[in-house]
């Protein structure tokens, strides 16, 4: 297909295209990892938010975001991405927020 | 009601719009034939974007020969793979 016709083909979309080695190791989940998927469920369950729109979200991040986030690292972003969508959150609160825990680790 | 049943050739839509689709770049364009039916449910092409799903779409299983995916395809001649597809992407081929 020329190169053209891909215009609406998304990142994320890659079934078939030469994606390099899998890693199939186990590993285990870091607690963060585990409050992004807990929180999830708790948005999904209270019907704050959709998996589609998590998923959305996810595609959404661009194929160099894409490439570098780890899974949890993609969801957290959609979920962050969606709450600031509905105004749910809002910039100055997640910031306030990142700079009470920055201060807390520094202080710690 | 659904529009499809198990037996039936179909094509996939070759559309490609953007948005969030759950129909694989792959399948657009090829032949199967449906295998199986696993219930009605909202249009995720509307919950991704705040939506409520409406109206829900019937679900497919389409299973593909392998070799009707991808023109390269050297495995054995009888490979299928078998594709979960909501019908509005879904047309008849006669």
């Amino acid at each position: 297909m020329a190169e053209e016709t891909h215009m609406h083909r998304r990142h994320h979309d890659m079934g078939g295209l030469d994606a390099g080695p899998i890693d199939r190791h186990e590993h285990d989940h870091a607690p963060w990892e585990k409050q992004t998927d807990a929180i999830m469920r708790l948005l999904v369950a209270k019907g704050v938010m959709t998996v589609d729109e998590l998923r959305r979200g996810i595609e959404e991040l661009g194929p160099g975001a894409y490439d570098a986030m780890s899974y949890y690292e993609r969801w957290i972003s959609s979920i962050t991405g969606n709450l600031l969508e509905k105004r749910i959150l809002d910039p100055a609160e997640i910031g306030r927020t990142m700079d009470e825990v920055r201060h807390r680790h520094e202080t710690a | 009601m659904m529009r499809f049943h198990p037996g039936d050739e179909v094509r996939v839509r070759s559309w490609q719009p953007p948005g969030h689709i759950r129909t694989p770049w792959f399948t657009r364009g090829h032949t199967g034939r449906v295998v199986g039916m696993l219930g009605t449910f909202g249009n995720p092409e509307n919950l991704a974007y705040g939506g409520d799903g409406a109206p829900r779409q019937p679900l497919y299983r389409v299973r593909f020969a392998q070799s009707e995916l991808w023109s390269d395809y050297d495995g054995r001649p009888g490979d299928t793979l078998i594709v979960d597809l909501y019908e509005h992407w879904l047309e008849a081929t006669r």
